[in-house]
């Protein structure tokens, strides 16, 4: 056996789409099975197991999930339907878990749509999925074209609840990520982040009582509950419970998706899934644990290292979507991250002034520093600019794109000075203006 | 931010084509009745489909369908990346991705590639075949380096491969999109380990249970499989 999960405690047991992902296939693998006991049990018994599984969002937030649902109005009240929106804008640099969910495992989600949209007396939901996945789209519309013939969704069906389950999807913006902006951009017009409060339970699509989930925290549902709350709560540290998707990409020997036990140690996870880091373990150099959002750890503090939202947050850096960027000592640090300041230019929306004018203002330093041109005291400019471009903004997207590079310079600042040090050696014309030559 | 502004040279007119405006009903039936605005961005990507971008005649007709404001209209196609405003390569038009995972595993050498077959990017060549960009994460970082060309995913990419995709197109041909080592998916290249035991996919998981710590009155309930 490798890792830490055995087969049989796997969800997703079609993750490598090696068997059918239509409705036969599914079925043959526990999926819709029981799912009307779980209905019949009641909303509160569902909210109920779902909290103590101690499921947190898979989005990168890691809030919990059962609380999440509870806070959703008890009544259906003054002709406002509540909704269930499912985040499917897969867009976090690393992150590519959602696409095998959608196009592998596509009938966990829907029955994972029917039973939390039970749980908060929805009648519709939405999947919103990113515009580039058009494949993945493709059989996730006819997967739930095959629920609806089947009976197990839509009007009258067998479940005893009317519910009807719809796709829609973007045209590439990563801030649609944000729920706020998904639901914007859900409702037609630019995924702009709104103000909270009012939060989506209050107000969110069309105004109407609204809540926003990933693919996997939905997908895992109804496993969660037909193999009981403290099954999942078996796996991993108190507080960092169940199994979890990692996606592997980078200088690993063989990158891949898998799932895993919560809290499995980095090294475990690299040398019995990914046939361990390029060129060794000596090899490697830092890893963006969980997406491009969250600030890097060197090497030295890998080795134990239990891949969990707690361990990995006292490091001040993040579990978020589970998405491990491996980087060996071959990778220019400062260049890396300067792509994805980059990337945070590109993709803020440009609402908040901070995140706006510092996204670009980042980026451009940033490349400055990975030639070595930048100044020795821009560095602390630049952290100074990036502090007060965090926690200044109406979404996480201006803290996003400060975390990276604040992790960079956390552990790697003599990289940088070295490099604008030797910049400077080697041309000793540079330093001051720029000299020209005389006509 | 990204700044995006509609192509100077514009059609002087727009029609839907009776494929497309049956798809965009499709779209409006999934909003409820007074929300047919949120078909904005499902509308223009059938719009794009259809002329291989979209221009400002396009823009005009989709307000008027949805009943908005052509602002609004505008305000989306700018703001989405997805949308072309100017005309692309027809045969192949490659998106490139050019974030730092796949720039580890070496996206700046397929840029090279693009380079030469097509020439500089976002510029269309002379026969009007071909063009590229560079875009941001596509969300296939375990099969990097990747392209997106005409909307399908072209995985674990060198040079070589990408250099060959594009030969194909060059000749008419369609190349299949997917793995380009011979990966199914995101497994673990020719060395799965997980999700190997029998047991899983012999239908034992189908059969009836009963639910862990089911309500009383659940637990006596009626059966556990849902008819097929």
């Amino acid at each position: 056996m490798v890792g830490i999960l055995e087969d049989k405690d796997r969800i997703f047991t079609n993750l490598y789409g090696l068997h059918d992902w239509g409705l036969e296939g599914a079925k043959k693998r526990g999926c819709w099975n029981a799912t009307k006991d779980m209905l019949d049990a009641g909303r509160d018994w569902i909210i109920d197991n779902v909290k103590q599984s101690g499921l947190r969002g898979r989005g990168g937030a890691g809030f919990g999930t059962g609380l999440k649902w509870s806070f959703m109005p008890k009544e259906v009240k003054d002709g406002r339907p509540h909704y269930l929106v499912v985040n499917a804008d897969e867009s976090e640099p690393g992150t590519c878990k959602d696409r095998e969910i959608m196009r592998h495992d596509p009938h966990l989600l829907i029955e994972g749509c029917l039973i939390a949209s039970f749980a908060m007396q929805a009648h519709a939901c939405y999947i919103y999925i990113r515009g580039e996945y058009v494949r993945e789209r493709e059989v996730l519309e006819a997967a739930i074209k095959q629920a609806y013939e089947a009976k197990l969704i839509g009007k009258n069906n067998v479940h005893g609840w009317d519910f009807d389950l719809y796709v829609h999807h973007g045209a590439g913006a990563y801030i649609c990520g944000e729920e706020t902006a998904l639901l914007e951009s859900l409702e037609g017009k630019k995924g702009q982040p709104r103000l909270k409060p009012p939060f989506p339970a209050g107000a969110g699509l069309y105004g109407c009582p609204t809540t926003v989930n990933n693919v996997e925290s939905i997908a895992v549902v109804g496993t969660i509950l037909r193999r009981g709350a403290g099954w999942f709560a078996g796996f991993g540290r108190p507080n960092n419970t169940g199994t979890k998707l990692f996606c592997v990409s980078g200088h690993v020997n063989l990158p891949c998706n898998v799932e895993e036990a919560m809290s499995i140690p980095f090294r475990q996870l690299m040398e019995d899934h990914c046939g361990g880091i390029r060129g060794g373990w000596g090899n490697l150099k830092a890893v963006i644990p969980g997406g491009s959002s969250v600030a890097m750890i060197p090497a030295e503090q890998c080795e134990d290292l239990p891949m969990d939202f707690d361990a990995l947050r006292e490091l001040k850096s993040g579990l978020g979507t589970a998405a491990v960027i491996v980087m060996d000592k071959s990778t220019d640090l400062v260049r890396a991250i300067a792509r994805l300041s980059y990337f945070y230019k590109h993709e803020s929306c440009g609402q908040c002034t901070p995140c706006r004018e510092g996204t670009g203002w980042m980026w451009r330093v940033m490349e400055r520093m990975a030639t070595g041109e930048a100044d020795m005291k821009e560095i602390d400019t630049l952290l100074d600019v990036a502090s007060q471009v965090e926690g200044h903004t109406i979404c996480a997207l201006g803290d996003a794109a400060a975390w990276p590079i604040q992790g960079l310079f956390r552990h790697f600042r003599h990289e940088v000075e070295d490099r604008i040090t030797s910049y400077r050696a080697n041309r000793p014309h540079v330093q001051g203006a720029t000299l020209v030559a005389a006509e | 931010m990204s700044v995006r502004r509609l192509a100077k040279e514009q059609p002087a007119s727009f029609a839907f084509s009776a494929d497309t405006m049956a798809k965009a009903q499709w779209w409006i039936a999934k909003y409820p009745a007074e929300r047919r605005q949120s078909a904005v961005i499902p509308i223009l990507w059938l719009v794009q489909k259809q002329e291989g971008w979209v221009s400002e005649p396009a823009i005009r007709a989709i307000a008027e369908l949805l009943g908005m404001p052509v602002i609004r209209v505008l305000e989306v196609a700018t703001f989405y990346t997805m949308f072309q405003l100017e005309p692309v390569g027809k045969v192949a038009f490659v998106q490139l991705c050019g974030t730092t995972p796949c720039m580890l595993c070496g996206a700046n050498d397929l840029k090279a590639v693009l380079h030469e077959k097509i020439g500089p990017k976002n510029h269309v060549t002379a026969d009007g075949k071909f063009s590229w960009e560079e875009v941001e994460c596509l969300g296939a970082c375990s099969n990097a380096p990747m392209a997106a060309i005409n909307d399908y995913y072209y995985e674990d990419l060198t040079p070589e491969t990408l250099g060959r995709i594009l030969d194909d197109f060059a000749a008419g041909k369609s190349p299949q999109p997917g793995s380009y080592i011979g990966r199914k998916a995101s497994e673990p290249h020719n060395s799965i380990k997980t999700l190997t035991d029998p047991k899983l996919y012999d239908g034992s998981a189908a059969k009836k249970i009963k639910l862990p710590n089911a309500p009383e009155k659940a637990k006596k309930g009626k059966t556990a499989e849902t008819p097929a």
